[in-house]
C-alpha cells in the first residue's frame, strides 16, 4: 500500500507537541456518524461479551428438544436451534469468540510484523532483503491456502487456527511497518536524533513508532475484521471453533445443515457477523481519512 | 463587420456558495485577429475562456451573459448542438500538454479523433489527416510519430500534438488557454511562431489567454485585461503598449522589465489579488494602486476610452493619464 | 510490454515459486516431534510409523529430501496420499476442473459486475445509483462469501427452485446443466471480490474524471459512450487490473468454503480433509498448485496491465 506520510521540512518530531495524536485520531472518528455508530456498536459488542452470562435470556447450552426450530416469539426474540437452545443467547455467548478470535490472529501478526518491519525498516540490508523476500512468498499465496498449509502443521482448533491467520496476516504488516518505518527514517528529525546521540531503542519508542501509528492503527482495523471472516470461514469448514462451543461461523454451518428444517435460521448469524466486519472496516476507514492516508492496499 | 466571437455580459457563479467569480465581461474576437486576455492567475481569465465552449468545472454556473460565435448564442445551445462546435469550428488549446493529453492514445488517435467525430471520418482516412496535420505542425518523421503515445514525446513536441489536434476540422477560432506557459523559454517562442504562422495561413481567430505580457505584444490585436474577475481595460495592442487605460494595466507593463522579453513574470505590483467575495466595495485595484484617491473606494462603473473601455474613473474623466511601456 | 521485461517477470515468478516450493517442502518438518509419529496418529503400530517414514523419506538428510522431493515435483511426481495409492498429481487432476472453472467464472462476474456497477457509479458521482453501489460495495464487502451463498442458495433453490442447490455437473451433461450448476457458486464467490472492485473502479473513474485529458476530449467533442470508451474507461483501468490482479488469488482460497457451501468435490474438500488427515503430500500438491495458479494469473495480470498502459509497454 501507498503511504503518504505528511513531510515535514521542520527537523522537529511532529508527535511531540502535547496534544496526542491517539486523542486526535479518537476524537475525529467519533465526530464522524458512521465513525460513532460502529464504535458505538463494538462498545455494546464487548459489553455483550464480557457481561454475557449475566444478560442471556437463557442458558445458551440449556436443550429444549420439544422445541427445536421454533420461530421468532417472546421467550426466544431470535428462535431456536436444532437442539431448542436459545439463538439470541447463543449469538451473545459467541461474540466472544468474535471479539478474542480477531485479537489472537492481529497480536500474532503484529508480534511477527512490527518488530522485523522496524528492524528492516530502520537497518535496511540483509534483514530487510530475507525478510521482504520471504514477505512476498508468502503474499503470492492465497491467505486461505496459507492458512490450510500451515493448520496441517498445526492441527485444526480455534486457537490453532487464528495463529495460522496471524502468521498469514503478518507479511502484510511487515511491509506496512517496514515502508511507514522507511518513511519516517528518512525524516529529518529522526536524523537529528541520532545525531545527537539518540539511542536506538528512545529513536523507536520516541520518534518512530507514534509516527508510523497511523497507518498500523489502520491495518489493524481491517485486519480485525479480515481475521473474523476467516474465523467463520474456518469454522465452516470444519478447522476452527470445535463443537460444542460456538462462534458465528460454526453456528451458519449448523444452520445450514438445517436449511431444510429451518430456512431463516442462517439470517441471525450472518447478520451478527456482517454487522462487526462493517464496524470494524468503518472505524478503519474512518482513521485512514482521518489521518489523511490515501486510501489503497 | 460582425465579430466572429461576442462575449456579452458572462457573469459566473459558484452556486450556493461564491457568486461573481467573472463578472459582466464583454469582449470581442474578430475574424482572423487574436485577442489576448491577460491577467495575473485567479482573475478569472482561464474560467471566462472555458466558459464560451461550456466546459466549466461541474459546480460552477454561468448565471449572466451571452456568447455569440458566428451568430449562435452557445450558452443557450442544447449539449448536442455545442459538442458540434467544440472541436469542429472552435478548437481548443490548453496549458500542460502532459497532462491534457489522453496517455493511454497514441498521438494519431488524438489528432484523428475531431475528424472522426465531426466529419464521420473512418479512423484510417482521419489517420492519413492526422499525419498530414503533424508535418504542417513541424514534426519530424510524422508517419511513425502518428503512433507514439504522448509520454515518448517533449513537452514542445507534445503542444504541437495538441496544436494540430485543434486545427484537425479547420476551425475559425482557436482559444488557446496559456499554451507557452508549461514549456521552457526557447520552445515557447517555437510554439508562439506556430501559432502565428497558422493564423496568418489559415486566417484563423485566436483568443489566446496568457499572463505573458511579451506574447501579448508578439502577436495579438486585441487586449483585454482582467483583474479580479471582472474588466480592467479593453484596448487595442498598441493602446496597451503606448497609453494604458487603467492604473492595473501599467502596473502589468512596469512589472515587466524589457518587453519583448520572453517568459516576462508579473510579480512586482505589491499586495496580493483578492478573491472572490472578498472584493472592495470601489475600484478592485484601489488596495494596491500606486495612483489611488478617496473616490476610488466608490464603486467604478465603465468608462468607454478610445474604441475600448476602462474601469478606472480617473483615467476616464482625463484626471490621470498613464505611462505606456513605449512612447511613440 | 517488451520481451526483456516479460522475461524479467517470468523469472521473478519462477523464484516465488522456488522459495514456495521450499516453504512447503519444510512443512513436515516443522511438526513438532517426530513428524512421522504424528502423522500416523494415536493407534499407529511401529509398522505404521515406519512406512510413512520411510514413503516421506524422513530417514535422510534434509538436504537430500529435498532435492529428492524437488525433482520429483519438476518431472510431476508428487509422490502419493498417504491413505490411498493414488499419486498426488492424480488425486489434484481428478478434483481441480470444478474449482478451477468456478473460479474463473467468479472472476468474470466480479470483473462485469464490479466495473460496471464501479464505473456507472464513478460517472454520477453523489447520485442515487451512486449512493446504492457504494453501500452495496461495502456490505459486499464485510459479507462472508459463504452467507451470501446460503442466502443465494436460499433464495434461488430452495424457496424458488430454479436453480440446483448443491453439486457439480460435468460439461459432459450438457452446457445448460453444466452452466445452471456454476451460476450459484460463482455468483457468491464472485460478488465479494465485485464490491472490492466497484469501489475500486469508482474512485479511479471519479479520479480519471478530473484529469485535464477528459476535459481536451470534450472540447474536441467527444462526449458519452465514446469519451467513457476511450478516455475514461482505459485510463480507470490501469489502476483497477492491478486490484484484479491481488483479488484473483484471493478467489482460489475463497473457493475452498464455497466449495463446502455447494457439496462440491474440488480442490478445497481434497485440501481440507488432507489437512484433518494430515496427509502431507496432497497439502504440498495442493499448495504448490495455488502458487501456479497465482503467478499465471498475475503473469496475465502484468501483459494485461502492459496492454493497457502504454508506458509500461514501451519502457
Amino acid at each position: 500500500m501507498t503511504l503518504a506520510t505528511k513531510r515535514s521540512s521542520a527537523p522537529t518530531n511532529p508527535s511531540v507537541p502535547r496534544t496526542s495524536p491517539a486523542g486526535r485520531i479518537v476524537r475525529s472518528v467519533l465526530r464522524r456518524p458512521s465513525g460513532a455508530t460502529a464504535a458505538g456498536f463494538l462498545i455494546v459488542l464487548v459489553i455483550l461479551a464480557v457481561a454475557g452470562p449475566l444478560i442471556y435470556p437463557h442458558d445458551p447450552d440449556a436443550q429444549d428438544l420439544a422445541n427445536r426450530f421454533a420461530g421468532l416469539s417472546w421467550p426466544h426474540p431470535l428462535g431456536t436451534d436444532e437442539f431448542g437452545r436459545d439463538v439470541a443467547s447463543r449469538i451473545i455467548q459467541a461474540a466472544r469468540i468474535a471479539l478474542a478470535a480477531p485479537l489472537i490472529s492481529v497480536g500474532v501478526a503484529l508480534l511477527i510484523g512490527l518488530p522485523f518491519g522496524l528492524w528492516a525498516g530502520l537497518r535496511r540490508g540483509i534483514v530487510d532483503a530475507v525478510a521482504g523476500r520471504l514477505a512476498d512468498t508468502i503474499l503470492s499465496l492465497p491467505a486461505m491456502v496459507g492458512a490450510l498449509a500451515i493448520l496441517a502443521v498445526l492441527g485444526p482448533g480455534l486457537v490453532n487456527a487464528m495463529v495460522a491467520i496471524g502468521i498469514i496476516f503478518a507479511p502484510g504488516l511487515f511491509r506496512v511497518v517496514r515502508g511507514a518505518t522507511l518513511a519516517v527514517a528518512e525524516e529529518t528529525f529522526v536524523h537529528s536524533a541520532v545525531a545527537i546521540g539518540s539511542p536506538t531503542r528512545r529513536t523507536l519508542w520516541v520518534h518512530i513508532l507514534p509516527n508510523i501509528a497511523a497507518p498500523l492503527l489502520v491495518q489493524v482495523t481491517i485486519l480485525m475484521g479480515v481475521a473474523l471472516l476467516a474465523e467463520a470461514s474456518l469454522s465452516f469448514i470444519g478447522l476452527g471453533v470445535q463443537p460444542p462451543d460456538a462462534s458465528w461461523g460454526s453456528m451458519l454451518k449448523a444452520a445450514y445443515t438445517n436449511q431444510f428444517d429451518a430456512p431463516y435460521s442462517v439470517v441471525p448469524p450472518g447478520i451478527a457477523m456482517v454487522l462487526t466486519v462493517l464496524a470494524f472496516n468503518t472505524i478503519g476507514d474512518a482513521i485512514r481519512d482521518a489521518v489523511g492516508l490515501r486510501r489503497g492496499r | 463587420m460582425t465579430p466572429l466571437l461576442s462575449v456579452e455580459g458572462l457573469t459566473i457563479d459558484l452556486p450556493g456558495r461564491q457568486p461573481g467569480l467573472v463578472e459582466d465581461v464583454t469582449f470581442q474576437v474578430r475574424e482572423g485577429h487574436c485577442t489576448a486576455l491577460i491577467g495575473e492567475s485567479g482573475c478569472g481569465k482561464t474560467l471566462t475562456s472555458m466558459a464560451i465552449l461550456g466546459l466549466l468545472p461541474a459546480a460552477v454556473r454561468v448565471s449572466a451573459g451571452a456568447v455569440w460565435f458566428d451568430g449562435v448564442d452557445l450558452l443557450a445551445c442544447t449539449p448536442r448542438q455545442l459538442r458540434r462546435i467544440r472541436g469542429g469550428p472552435v478548437g481548443m488549446v490548453f496549458q500542460e500538454p502532459m497532462s491534457s493529453l489522453n496517455p493511454t492514445m497514441t498521438v494519431g488517435d488524438q489528432i484523428a479523433e475531431a475528424r472522426r467525430l465531426h466529419l464521420g471520418e473512418r479512423r484510417k482516412t482521419a489517420l492519413a489527416r492526422a499525419r498530414e496535420l503533424l508535418e504542417r505542425v513541424g514534426i519530424p518523421n510524422a508517419a511513425r510519430r502518428i503512433g507514439s503515445y504522448p509520454h515518448e514525446m517533449s513537452g514542445g513536441m507534445q503542444q504541437r500534438v495538441m496544436i494540430a489536434a485543434a486545427i484537425a476540422c479547420e476551425p475559425k477560432l482557436i482559444i488557446a488557454d496559456e499554451p507557452t506557459t508549461a514549456l521552457d523559454v526557447t520552445i515557447q517562442a517555437e510554439i508562439l511562431a506556430l501559432l502565428r504562422d497558422l493564423q496568418r495561413d489559415l486566417d484563423l481567430a485566436v483568443l489566446l489567454v496568457t499572463h505573458d505580457l511579451g506574447v501579448v505584444a508578439d502577436f495579438c490585436d486585441d487586449v483585454v485585461v482582467m483583474y479580479a474577475g471582472h474588466i480592467a481595460e479593453r484596448t487595442t495592442v498598441d493602446g496597451l503598449f503606448y497609453q494604458p487605460g487603467h492604473p492595473y494595466s501599467s502596473a502589468l507593463l512596469a512589472a515587466v522589465p524589457q518587453v519583448g522579453q520572453a517568459r516576462s513574470r508579473l510579480t512586482v505590483i505589491p499586495g496580493r489579488v483578492p478573491s472572490a467575495g472578498g472584493f472592495p466595495a470601489g475600484c478592485r485595484f484601489e488596495p494596491r494602486c500606486a495612483h489611488a484617491e478617496p473616490p476610488c473606494r466608490e464603486p467604478q462603473p465603465d468608462a468607454p476610452l478610445g474604441d475600448g473601455l476602462t474601469r478606472c474613473g480617473r483615467v476616464a474623466s482625463g484626471e490621470l493619464t498613464l505611462q505606456g511601456a513605449l512612447r511613440g | 510490454m517488451s520481451t526483456r521485461m516479460i522475461i524479467r517477470r517470468l523469472g521473478g515468478g519462477l523464484l516465488v515459486l522456488w522459495l514456495v516450493s521450499i516453504l512447503t517442502f519444510l512443512l513436515v518438518h516443522l511438526i513438532p516431534g517426530d513428524p512421522a509419529e504424528v502423522i500416523a496418529g494415536e493407534n499407529a503400530t511401529v509398522a505404521d510409523v515406519t512406512r510413512i517414514r520411510a514413503e516421506l523419506g524422513l530417514d535422510r538428510p534434509v538436504l537430500t529430501q529435498y532435492v529428492t522431493w524437488l525433482s520429483g515435483v519438476l518431472r510431476g511426481d508428487l509422490g502419493n496420499s498417504l491413505f490411498t495409492d493414488k499419486s498426488v498429481v492424480t488425486s489434484i487432476a481428478e478434483v481441480a476442473p470444478p474449482t478451477l472453472v468456478i473460479t474463473v467464472l467468479a472472476i468474470v462476474v466480479a470483473v462485469l459486475v464490479g466495473v460496471s456497477a464501479g464505473t456507472v457509479a464513478g460517472l454520477t458521482q453523489g447520485s442515487r445509483v451512486d449512493r446504492l453501489v457504494s453501500t452495496l460495495a461495502t456490505l459486499g464487502i464485510a459479507m462472508p462469501s459463504f452467507w451470501l451463498a446460503m442466502v443465494l442458495v436460499s433464495v434461488f433453490a430452495l424457496t424458488n427452485t430454479w436453480l440446483p442447490a448443491t453439486g457439480y455437473a460435468s460439461l459432459a451433461e450438457g452446457f445448460g446443466t453444466w452452466l445452471s450448476h456454476l451460476v450459484l457458486p460463482a455468483t457468491a464467490l464472485g460478488l465479494a471480490t465485485a464490491a472490492e472492485l466497484a469501489r475500486h473502479t469508482r474512485g479511479c473513474v471519479a479520479d480519471v474524471l478530473t484529469r485535464p485529458y477528459v476535459r481536451t476530449a470534450r472540447a474536441r467533442g467527444a462526449s458519452g459512450a465514446w469519451l467513457v470508451r476511450r478516455h475514461i474507461l482505459r485510463n480507470a483501468a490501469i489502476p483497477v487490473v492491478t486490484v484484479l490482479g491481488l483479488q484473483a488469488g484471493r478467489l482460489l482460497g475463497g473457493a475452498i468454503v464455497i466449495e463446502a457451501v455447494f457439496g462440491i468435490s474440488g480442490l478445497g474438500t481434497l485440501a481440507v480433509n488432507a489437512v484433518l488427515q494430515r496427509n502431507y503430500p496432497v497439502i504440498q500438491g495442493y499448495v504448490l498448485l495455488c502458487a501456479v495458479v497465482v503467478v499465471l494469473l498475475n503473469l496475465i495480470v502484468d501483459l494485461a496491465y502492459g496492454w493497457i498502459n502504454p508506458k509500461v509497454r514501451t519502457a
